[in-house]
């Protein structure tokens, strides 16, 4: 049943020339690397472009999977203290098992493995307890973002856990290595976005996601499990949590109560500046990288400069978010979408 | 190690059943007030607190001490008004998480009769506290900052990481600043890195796409200085230049004295301080030398010959 799938058509009806409520968020990008160019030319240098990329390769990979729980008119407040908290368990997990496996690939790929079970329970008990217990996610998330970040306090005594120095150098490269001169990290988004972008545009699941999204009533009446749709879209979050945790323990190689703090609302920032909206039933898969990008890129260009006073970075950041949306809705008013 | 934990743990657990009789026992109750563990420091600061009380309580039986942890200004007022109404304190020892919200309620607390002492972070308004416990953030800066243009012999490219915006950090910088005036070093940018190794890390790796030479770094803090290394390890640049951090953290000590090139030196700003403000005030009522006043701690510089004494491999710190 597909009464109730939107969009895919009816963004295609705007106007021709530029339609911005599509390549809004790409002109931004645009906008803002010229800016960061005019700046300091060392923006554009290879290796602070890399750099850059790589960096929000953390936040884009969660965002992608927050497309999905927005879209589904859903939301996740707990994906920064989840990174914190599976951080934490992968390094006293590789750091015990170093004595057992000592500091090889296997202890690597354990630990891997337990961060992606990790994060997948972490989701499905989001989902769960959102849709069985009929709480609010807001709540439930709000809880459970409470919940991870005092364990990995507890974990690490209030301090910090270090990963053990042989398994971080075996490790390393996650982060610091590339292929083909692209970094690993930025090539894990690459992938994961485009995974997401079939996933959530050309497959049932994503339709669904557009439709409970819209209107879960008449979802639900159009035979959608709702329910499992929704849980569903938390797990895919808790995945991607567990995927960017997965590159980026190997940084620093440690995590502490002070790891992943406000993530969240960068993740969530990086998905309503791409396009999809916040109260669910549309979502842009390559807007939220867009997005990602331009949230780091700020950042990036404010610590190129120092002709903006420090302690003004927030409103820097602040404004050029704001802009970027109202950008990209006025012109959603005026096509009359 | 962990049977040794263990038995605090249940030593602990028989002394909070037992709080009665100790209470009966004890002359004198003490209360300590710290914020809870959220980051490294505070962590130190929780782990120490801790420390002292079982050496305090195990060498004095009329002393019984209380800790209370709180996350924030008004969690810790709450347990401000507990501490003398419920514990009936005697004294209290209290860490204020901001200085502002905190003045009024450590007040009161003194105007119900008790002995206060005050740690680290000084309240809004003078002569509340009886006896007032710190680091030196300024001397932190001029110390870091002394030892950057000896070893730079007054010349040279540098760049600062700062940490929050607060009065601890722009004491820290004038400190610096100070130190370094009158010399041909040039500080090439400063930024905030809110003393957190991942803002440390991405802030460095743009200090160094943006200069090709740079001399030294002052990272100001243990956190900050850990992401500068990766950064710096990744770009290659470990010979061009040294890092300077602060506070005191093992790890960061543990490599002043295997010799690290790239870390030679720290400069301490302790947590362990609560355990020195635990003590004073725990003399107030076991000796007959007076306490009162103010007891500023030193913040050394810590090289590869002293830096044993510094490390605490146990401290999550």
């Amino acid at each position: 049943m597909s009464i109730v799938v939107p969009d895919s058509k009816s963004i295609k009806r705007g106007s021709i020339p530029l339609d911005l409520k599509t390549w809004g968020p790409f002109v931004a990008l645009i906008a803002l690397a010229l800016l960061g160019a005019l700046i300091n030319p060392a923006f554009l240098g290879l290796d602070n472009l890399s750099n850059m990329l790589t960096r929000s390769a953390f936040i884009g990979i969660i965002a992608i999977g927050a497309t999905f729980v927005i879209t589904a008119g859903g939301l996740d407040l707990s994906v920064g203290s989840m990174t914190a908290f599976i951080a934490g368990v992968m390094i006293i997990l590789m750091n015990s098992l170093v004595e057992q496996f000592g500091p090889g690939l296997t202890t690597v790929l354990l630990g891997v493995g337990a961060s992606l079970i990790l994060g997948l329970c972490a989701g499905f008990i989001n989902g769960m307890v959102t849709t069985k217990g009929k709480i609010e996610a807001f709540i439930v998330t709000l809880g459970t973002m409470g919940i991870y970040r005092s364990l990995v306090t507890y974990l690490a005594d209030g301090g910090t856990l270090s990963l053990d120095w042989g398994v971080r150098d075996i490790y390393r490269p996650v982060y610091y290595g590339n292929l083909l001169g692209i970094p690993i990290p930025v090539l894990v988004f690459l992938m994961v976005a485009v995974a997401g972008y079939i996933l959530l545009n050309h497959t049932r699941f994503g339709r669904y996601c557009f439709a409970i999204g819209s209107n879960e009533k008449v979802a639900e009446y159009s035979a959608i499990h709702v329910d499992r749709i929704k849980t569903m879209t938390y797990m895919l979050q808790g995945v991607c949590v567990a995927l960017a945790t997965i590159i980026y323990v190997p940084r620093l190689g440690s995590a502490s109560g002070a790891t992943g703090v406000l993530w969240e609302l960068e993740a969530i920032a990086a998905v309503i500046i791409g396009g999809t909206m916040l109260k669910g039933g549309h979502g842009r898969i390559w807007g939220t990288v867009v997005g990602a990008i331009m949230l780091t890129m700020i950042g990036n260009i404010l610590n190129l400069t120092d002709a903006i006073s420090n302690y003004l970075n927030g409103t820097v950041q602040g404004i050029i978010i704001i802009v970027a949306v109202y950008l990209q809705r006025a012109s959603w008013r005026k096509t009359g979408a | 190690m962990r049977t040794i934990k263990t038995t605090f743990a249940a030593l602990a657990t028989a002394a909070v059943m037992a709080t009665p009789t100790v209470a009966i026992a004890a002359d004198y109750t003490i209360g300590v007030s710290i914020p809870a563990a959220t980051h490294g420091w505070t962590g130190g600061v929780n782990f120490h607190a801790e420390q002292a009380k079982q050496r305090l309580e195990a060498a004095h039986p009329n002393i019984a001490i209380t800790i209370s942890t709180a996350s924030n200004p008004g969690e810790q007022a709450n347990d401000l008004e507990d501490l003398v109404s419920q514990r009936n304190i005697d004294a209290l020892v209290v860490l204020p998480f901001e200085s502002g919200p905190l003045t009024d309620p450590v007040r009161r607390v003194k105007d119900a009769g008790v002995f206060v002492t005050v740690v680290d972070r000084g309240l809004e308004q003078e002569g509340i506290e009886d006896l007032y416990v710190a680091g030196n953030n300024h001397e932190l800066g001029r110390v870091s900052g002394e030892y950057i243009r000896d070893r730079l012999d007054d010349q040279g490219d540098i760049v600062v990481l700062r940490g929050i915006p607060t009065v601890i950090d722009d004491e820290r910088v004038q400190g610096f600043q100070e130190a370094i005036e009158g010399s041909e070093i040039n500080i090439l940018d400063m930024q905030h890195a809110n003393w957190n190794r991942d803002d440390g890390f991405e802030v460095m790796q743009d200090f160094l796409a943006r200069f090709d030479r740079i001399d030294a770094v002052w990272a100001q803090d243990d956190d900050i200085a850990l992401g500068v290394i990766e950064a710096v390890r990744q770009a290659n640049r470990e010979d061009e230049l040294f890092i300077v951090g602060g506070a005191g953290m093992k790890d960061i000590i543990k490599r002043v004295m295997e010799g690290d090139e790239l870390v030679p030196v720290d400069v301490l700003y302790p947590p362990a301080m609560i355990a020195t403000a635990m003590d004073l005030t725990v003399q107030h009522f076991t000796s007959n030398g007076p306490v009162t006043g103010q007891y500023i701690l030193g913040s050394p510089l810590i090289t590869q010959e002293n830096a044993e004494q510094y490390y605490f491999p146990d401290s999550p710190f």
